[in-house]
């Protein structure tokens, strides 16, 4: 088994995931498959060979540094939060 | 397709997808339909017709937006419970571009949520039906997207595209779909599924159709800064074949693929002969690896992309909250479907230390050599031609209890992707219980239309 219980567990925290135990069991089964299938990749030498993260090679793309308006307003964004207070987004007491 | 003026009305033409969309609820193409908006601006465009003012290339033309395009209308859900209530604050490039051509939204498609999946049976609301057998799937994740083409509601569609999303589903449901070379049209306003793959296109009934859609929403865009200059600039008559040379990929025609499926694409693969191409066999090998390239990549991107959606700044919140913590998790519990899980989960594994090197990096590098060996064959061909999906529209539920079985299906569509390359699907034939069969065609980059040229000379024949 590449992926264990444990694994899940730690997963769904690095995710900030909280799972239900039901969800736990059919992700350990699945995870393991999916990963298993990953391995056929050893077969491929890769050595010396550069790896691709963006297909056309293009890196930093640069623009002017200047202030732009943006098409939605102040009002609205903060309409799409579930708590706002005097302008700004309100979340429950974290200490 | 049919573009308002003197003599067609759009709000006739706007009426009348929305009453066929109506006529074929039970498909469940549309998360939601615009009705009040799209007569109005239907309204709008027969009053500017009226005083002989300008209304653009498809003024009052009807079309169905993938609900991961974000739109003022409405809410863009992405089909998912974290989104069920988002009223968008932006418009998505491609979306008004075609709006200033006087394209006219009339629905929101399905999709699978956060547009994971093969089938739109992952989505939120329920899957979508495929057009030609209520009991098969729609094929994902553009299902609606497809389906509303297929059934006549609307001419066409706009989809998203991350590794056969558009592609598989035009296949199901026996209509055009096309998916640009990376950067073609700006993702600006979609909602972000993997960034390095992710593009966006349409479906239509014909080349000529896809071909008038893509030359629209293509371009540069400052929002986007990976948008390529304009290239969607000929005549299709125009965007000639150099070579004349067609590859069929051989490693696509073997075992576990459909009888039917294989008969298609050699039936294709002889049409192109008649119309005085040379087709010839060629293998790929490193094609077959591109499965797992592309499900150690995306869900990678994946997991990145996703982590916003935290609760806190726009969707889903989950109730009985305490600290800070349970916001993030059990909203995220809540709010995201079991695929969207999965992905997001083996997108943090492939990324974990330890396993970086093994599966991430790793991944990278082959897709290296899948690029290298795609320049390769372009040096002898114009194109690639191989089968859309390994199988016609399999029944609903029959791959949903095994994650791996259904990330399967996307075998011929993801190699592409990962390459950024220009990749059509054309409708080619179907099997004897009437199930739509598409061929793909592959192209180098910027590519796009002579693909879209090649398969309009085969059209009707």
């Amino acid at each position: 088994m590449a992926i264990t219980r444990k694994d899940v567990l730690h997963l769904a925290e690095l995710s900030n995931i909280s799972l239900s135990e039901e969800q736990i069991e059919p992700l350990i089964r699945d995870l393991d498959n999916i990963v298993n299938y990953f391995s056929q990749l050893d077969e491929l030498n890769t050595e010396n060979v550069e790896p691709t993260y963006q297909c056309f090679d293009m890196q930093n793309v640069w623009r002017e540094d200047e202030i732009k308006e943006f098409e939605a307003n102040r009002e609205d964004l903060l309409a799409l939060t579930v708590e706002s207070e005097d302008n700004q987004v309100k979340v429950p007491k974290v200490l | 397709m049919k573009i308002a003026d003197k003599n067609t009305k759009a709000v006739d033409l706007v009426r009348a997808a929305l009453e066929k969309a109506k006529e074929y609820e039970d498909y469940h193409a549309f998360i939601s339909m615009n009705e009040a908006h799209a007569l109005e601006r239907a309204r709008e465009i027969d009053a500017k017709i009226e005083k002989g003012e300008e209304v653009g290339r498809l003024a009052g033309v009807p079309f169905a937006l993938k609900d991961n395009y974000l739109s003022p209308e409405g809410n863009t859900t992405a089909a998912a419970k974290m989104l069920e209530d988002f009223p968008a604050p932006i418009t998505a490039t491609a979306v008004k571009k075609l709006e200033d051509e006087g394209a006219i939204m009339i629905g929101r498609a399905n999709l699978d949520a956060y547009a994971h999946g093969g089938s739109t049976e992952n989505s939120y609301f329920g899957p979508t039906s495929n057009a030609y057998d209520k009991t098969r799937v729609a094929g994902g994740s553009s299902g609606g997207s497809a389906v509303a083409v297929a059934l006549d509601i609307v001419p066409f569609a706009l989809g998203s595209d991350t590794g056969g999303s558009i592609r598989q589903p035009a296949s199901f449901n026996g209509v055009y779909g096309v998916k640009p070379t990376y950067g073609t049209v700006s993702r600006y306003g979609v909602v972000a599924m993997a960034s390095s793959t992710d593009t966006m296109g349409c479906f239509a009934k014909d080349a000529a159709d896809a071909n008038l859609v893509m030359s629209i929403i293509a371009g540069k865009d400052e929002k986007d800064s990976t948008t390529l200059d304009d290239f969607w600039t000929k005549d299709l008559a125009d965007a000639k074949a150099s070579k004349k040379k067609i590859g069929l990929i051989t490693d696509f025609m073997g075992d576990g693929v459909d009888a039917d499926v294989k008969k298609t694409t050699e039936d294709y693969a002889n049409k192109l002969k008649k119309a005085g191409y040379k087709v010839e066999e060629v293998s790929l090998p490193i094609l077959k690896y591109a499965l797992a390239i592309y499900y150690i990549v995306q869900p990678a991107e994946v997991a990145s992309n996703l982590s916003r959606y935290d609760g806190i700044r726009y969707g889903h919140r989950a109730k009985e909250i305490h600290n800070l913590g349970d916001i993030y998790s059990k909203t995220r519990d809540e709010g995201f479907m079991p695929e969207n899980k999965r992905r997001i989960l083996i997108g943090n594994f492939v990324l974990s230390s330890g396993f970086f090197d093994a599966y991430y990096l790793k991944a990278q590098k082959a897709r290296t050599l899948l690029i290298n060996a795609y320049n390769e064959a372009f040096e002898k061909y114009d194109a690639l031609l191989c089968p859309v999906s390994p199988s016609p529209a399999f029944k609903i539920g029959e791959n949903t209890s095994d994650p791996l079985k259904m990330y399967l299906e996307d075998v011929m569509t993801v190699p592409p992707s990962m390459a950024g390359l220009p990749a059509i699907s054309v409708p080619a034939g179907k099997n004897k219980a009437g199930l739509p069969i598409g061929v793909q065609l592959v192209g180098p980059r910027k590519s796009d239309q002579v693909l879209l040229h090649i398969a309009a000379e085969l059209e009707g024949k």
